[in-house]
């Protein structure tokens, strides 16, 4: 052991150390990705990755400007998002990627700001943030990875966790109410509201491109199979057997409330746009209220 | 992709022919692209990548239609279609009368 620490470290050949590099370029979105990222740490058939490029698409069909185009992530499989990005990216402490999206967009008015981040990030640690983000009307962008659990721990049961759904934490099954997230939001008071699932890919390209075109707090949902974690527990299947199930038991809506949306264990899934209406937003009402009185006032 | 008449602006539609382009070292063989292409172009492969899971392949050249499915449904980056020609519609493209009313006598009988 000693005569070969003595030893001069072995020579790393130019190719290998650019290995990691490997194959950048070879897909044409790979433009919007980091180099050396890809391949990325979601499992085989997470939704994680469907949802990721529905982002790309959307960034890609309205031509949003890459330098004006920020993206916040909390922890979490889904916080992993924003590292993966070739833009400007912030990886947030657990639960905090809407405050720190906030600071961003009040210090930088001209940048679409983009949320992207799983249930229990957004809605367990996080879940005071998102309400009165939503409530203030802050102009941004939320993605939320709706995967049932804590993928990234071990599957954790969590606050989208339906009743009788098996995790580690609730090996009995689930005994708690979920959030219903399009409900949640809505009576927060966003702007835009809107529910996928991660077969609905041309959908959530398309709601991702309104919602960040939507000058208000929008809030895009993905319903996403979570093969290694949720999935296993309830003998769900494969993320292809998943898929299936979205297919048949998903249908669009525009006429349901949204109180009405709430996703049940192995229930049918009520997908489509589900707010859109025009409020003032923070900035406005701050600008309106505040500045004008005080501009008025000498 | 089939018509059942020749349209009468037939001059203005054509019909797309993609090419399907696999990064084979990417694919996590999740199956995805292989179930939802509509018009059912790719296979799993028997051989394995580098990961050790089994790439798609295509089945048969010339039939995909570059709608693009693949690509947006592959959480790996591992697929995409580019355009590979776009030609006239041909009167193999036309679906014949008899044809037509078969599928129509088992879309009754289904009914
Ligand atoms: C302050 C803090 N508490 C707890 C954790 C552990 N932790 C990491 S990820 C996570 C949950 C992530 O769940 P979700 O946001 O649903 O993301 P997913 O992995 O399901 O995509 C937790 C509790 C942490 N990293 N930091
Ligand atoms: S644990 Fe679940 S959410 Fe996390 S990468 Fe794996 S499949 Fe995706
Ligand atoms: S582009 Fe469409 S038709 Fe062609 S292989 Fe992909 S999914 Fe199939
Ligand atoms: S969708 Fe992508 S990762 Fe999945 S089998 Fe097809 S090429 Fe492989
Ligand atoms: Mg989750």
């Amino acid at each position: 052991m000693k005569e070969r620490l003595k030893q001069a470290p072995p020579k790393i050949p130019d190719e290998a150390k650019l290995s990691w590099k490997k194959g950048h370029g070879d897909h044409p979105l790979d433009r919007y990705l980091k180099e050396g990222r890809i391949p990325h740490i979601w499992c085989p058939g997470c939704g994680i990755g469907i949802a990721f490029t529905a982002f790309i698409k959307a960034l890609e069909k309205a031509e949003f400007d890459q330098d004006k185009t920020v993206v916040v992530s909390g922890i979490g499989c889904s916080g992993r998002a924003a590292g993966y990005l070739n833009l400007d990216t912030y990886h947030t402490t657990h639960g905090r990627a809407i405050p720190f999206a906030t600071g961003l967009k009040l210090a930088k008015p001209e940048l679409k700001t983009v949320v992207f981040s799983g249930d229990g990030d957004l809605f367990a640690i996080g879940g005071n943030h998102i309400i009165h983000a939503a409530r203030r009307n802050v102009d941004m962008t939320v993605i939320c990875i709706n995967n049932f659990n804590y993928g990234m721990t071990g599957g954790q049961g969590g606050p989208t966790t339906p009743v009788e759904a098996r995790t580690t934490t609730t090996p009995y099954g689930c005994a708690e109410h979920p959030f219903n997230l399009i409900y949640l939001a809505k009576a927060a008071g966003a702007a835009y509201v809107a529910r996928w699932t991660a077969l609905h890919t041309h959908e959530l390209r398309d709601s991702i491109v309104e919602a960040m075109s939507k000058t208000g707090f929008s809030f895009v949902e993905v319903i996403t199979p979570c093969p290694t974690g949720y999935a296993r527990r309830n003998r769900l299947g494969t993320g292809l057997e998943i898929m299936r199930f979205y297919k048949e038991n998903s249908y669009i809506t525009d006429i349901l409330e949204p109180e009405d949306t709430a996703l049940l264990f192995k229930g049918k899934i009520a997908v489509g746009k589900f707010v859109d209406i025009e409020k003032p937003t923070f900035m406005e009402m701050y600008r309106e209220y505040i500045v004008q009185q005080a501009e008025n006032s000498g | 992709m089939g018509y059942w008449r020749l349209p009468l602006d037939s001059c203005e539609h054509f019909i797309t022919v993609g090419k399907v382009n696999i990064i084979e070292y990417r694919c996590k063989g999740c199956g995805y692209c292989i179930e939802f292409c509509p018009k059912d172009v790719l296979e799993e492969s028997t051989y394995f990548n580098e990961k050790g899971y089994h790439p798609p392949y295509v089945k048969i050249e010339g039939k995909c239609i570059n709608c693009n499915f693949c690509e947006t449904i592959c959480p790996e980056f591992a697929i995409f279609c580019t355009e590979l020609e776009r030609r006239e519609i041909k009167p193999e493209d036309i679906i014949t009368e008899p044809e037509y009313r078969h599928r129509m006598r088992q879309r009754k009988k289904q009914d």
